[in-house]
């Protein structure tokens, strides 16, 4: 950059005497961001949970925010919810992702590539986008969605308005968003299998199921850890489609944690009891990953 | 590319296509919709029986949207925040890669263990100490506040380390024998090799940022600085929504990452799948 003459000089000194230094270089940026953005705010947020702001001071109050946490019936109602979703949205998703990818991985199907792509795009649209979309189609009264139901004699449904049928309205969009992505995943796994054996299962006389229960799900094992423990991470922060949709509703319904955690920090401004569901949150999803990593890879060996 | 098939063939074949195209339609008919309803007025698009076909009124939405509120400032904030982070993230979250990949060093290990510990860490956790940070550094509603705390994603320096992987070591080796600089080892031998990828990862971060919402939503203070999502949610937050025009706008946001995501999309879906399967 400054005069060409310096550049060998410098680049062999570097060379020479620094190639250990190299990857930290190349690591440098991301260091420094992490430090700033990530490891610095993850500590602060460690430490404003152990205060409270009293009077406009910030008062360490040791583990008052954690006390309060345990006895709190609305915090109970947040997690109850996220566990709801989590346990019927995530099998229901990744078991249609399944089926998918075998249609797509399958000559029986026509078009392929086509309904690959359709299954896959929604992937695209923005959390916004898709809340506002799906809050119009699925209004009580003017919504497409209660249109048709009437128009083929089924009742109207309260989707967004009613405690249940709200959270079948998030798990129907998450499910909308997301079964794609995990269908693709699992079709390139697919297309590792060798096709050898299931030639060699037909001969052997191996049924369809069997060589599905056999050598298609063995085979799918790392892309279905890898699913599970990253689709369970996303659902137990769920927070922004029952911001869009429903806003926690009806009557607290579909709060999530992160929307419990979110309303408490820049709603009532409680920065302390905020950071204190953040970190339970976190020790929530460390015990749950590891549990299902230690299931998913014993079941492996 | 015909194929020969028995009569039990033709019905599986026939009944699984069925299924799939059914299935496959539900999920493109929210696009099809939203294309209808920014078409339409606001009582038009809840009317009874409803529009199930475009209207006329998609240009007076847009009118209304970009010169009744300004809506341009949040494309083009969105268009410029959302390229510079793919950019700068790209070349981050590539260099680090290529560090964890290609390179043995102390520290290595507990490096890429903090790497996945951020990966799986809850971000709302930050939302408050960001605001703060934001808050001290004057940063609210500035693209640097949008762009920086991300730049660094678990995610796509993961991906570039599994992607990476695959260059072979000789081909570094073979440039340091010749007497080629680490950096221009990296600008001009890995960087090309990784072009698929780094399409992919850009498409991604593009994409994230493009459609964040709640971050900039707490640092974007006034409406001049709003991104496309945060503008659409304050207008929906109106008592009166025009829901042409909400509608119209939600197009605008979907079309551009649409276009890009299929014009690219097979390096896409490749870019993920390297990061997903090869473990």
């Amino acid at each position: 950059m400054t005069s060409s003459k310096l550049q060998p000089a410098t680049r062999r000194r570097w060379r020479g005497s620094s190639p250990r230094l190299t990857p930290y270089l190349f690591l440098l940026p991301v260091l420094v961001l992490f430090a700033g953005f990530k490891v610095y705010p993850y500590i602060y947020a460690a430490w404003l949970s152990l205060t409270k702001i009293i009077k406009g001071q910030t008062t360490f109050v040791g583990l008052g925010n954690y006390g309060r946490l345990a006895t709190d019936p609305i915090f109970y109602k947040a997690l109850t919810n996220t566990l709801i979703i989590l346990v019927t949205q995530v099998p229901l998703m990744l078991g249609l992702a399944l089926l998918l990818a075998v249609a797509f991985n399958s000559t029986l199907l026509r078009f392929r590539a086509f309904w690959r792509t359709a299954y896959f795009v929604p992937i695209v649209m923005g959390l916004v986008a898709y809340g506002i979309l799906f809050s119009t189609l699925l209004n009580s009264h003017h919504g497409l969605v209660n249109f048709l139901f009437e128009s083929v004699g089924l009742p109207r449904v309260p989707w967004l308005a009613d405690p249940v049928w709200a959270k079948v309205s998030i798990i129907i969009a998450l499910t909308w968003h997301y079964t794609g992505n995990s269908a693709v995943i699992y079709l390139a796994q697919l297309q590792s299998i060798p096709g050898e054996l299931y030639e060699a299962a037909e001969i052997d006389g191996a049924t369809a199921w069997q060589r599905f229960w056999h050598i298609t799900l063995p085979g799918l094992r790392p892309a279905i850890t890898l699913t599970v423990v990253l689709s369970t991470i996303g659902t137990l922060q769920l927070f922004d489609e029952p911001y869009v949709l429903t806003n926690g509703g009806p009557n607290n319904a579909t709060l999530t944690i992160g929307m419990y955690l979110y309303q408490n920090g820049f709603k009532y401004f409680d920065f302390g009891y905020a950071s204190a569901i953040g970190y339970v949150l976190t020790g929530i999803i460390g015990v749950i990953a590891l549990i299902q990593f230690r299931f998913l890879r014993e079941k492996q060996a | 590319m015909r194929i020969d098939r028995s009569p039990e063939a033709r019905v599986a074949s026939l009944a699984v296509s069925v299924v799939i195209a059914i299935g496959g339609v539900l999920m493109l008919a929210p696009f099809y919709w939203l294309i209808v309803a920014s078409t339409h007025r606001t009582r038009d698009i809840f009317s009874n029986p409803p529009n199930l076909v475009p209207g006329d009124q998609l240009w007076t939405n847009l009118v209304n949207l970009f010169v009744g509120e300004g809506f341009g400032h949040a494309v083009l904030n969105s268009t410029l925040v959302a390229t510079i982070y793919a950019l700068l993230g790209g070349l981050v979250c590539t260099a680090a890669g290529y560090a964890f990949a290609k390179f043995r060093f102390a520290g290595q290990g507990v490096l890429f263990g903090i790497v996945l510990v951020i990966l799986a860490l809850p971000s709302q956790v930050t939302l408050v100490p960001l605001f703060q940070i934001m808050v001290q550094l004057n940063w609210l509603n500035t693209y640097q506040a949008l762009i920086l705390p991300n730049l660094a994603l678990p995610f796509g320096i993961f991906l570039m380390r599994q992607t990476m992987q695959s260059v072979p070591d000789e081909l570094i080796q073979a440039a340091r024998v010749d007497g080629a600089g680490e950096f221009r080892i990296f600008a001009q031998i890995v960087l090309p090799t990784m072009r698929p990828a780094l399409a992919a990862l850009g498409i991604f971060l593009f994409l994230a940022q493009w459609n964040d919402f709640v971050y900039p939503l707490i640092v974007l203070r006034t409406s001049d600085a709003y991104t496309v999502p945060v503008a659409l949610a304050s207008l929906q937050g109106l008592s009166d929504t025009d829901y042409g025009q909400l509608l119209a706008g939600t197009m605008v946001s979907v079309l551009p990452v649409l276009g890009l995501f299929l014009f690219l999309q097979r390096h896409f879906v490749a870019g993920i799948l390297a990061g997903a399967v090869k473990q």
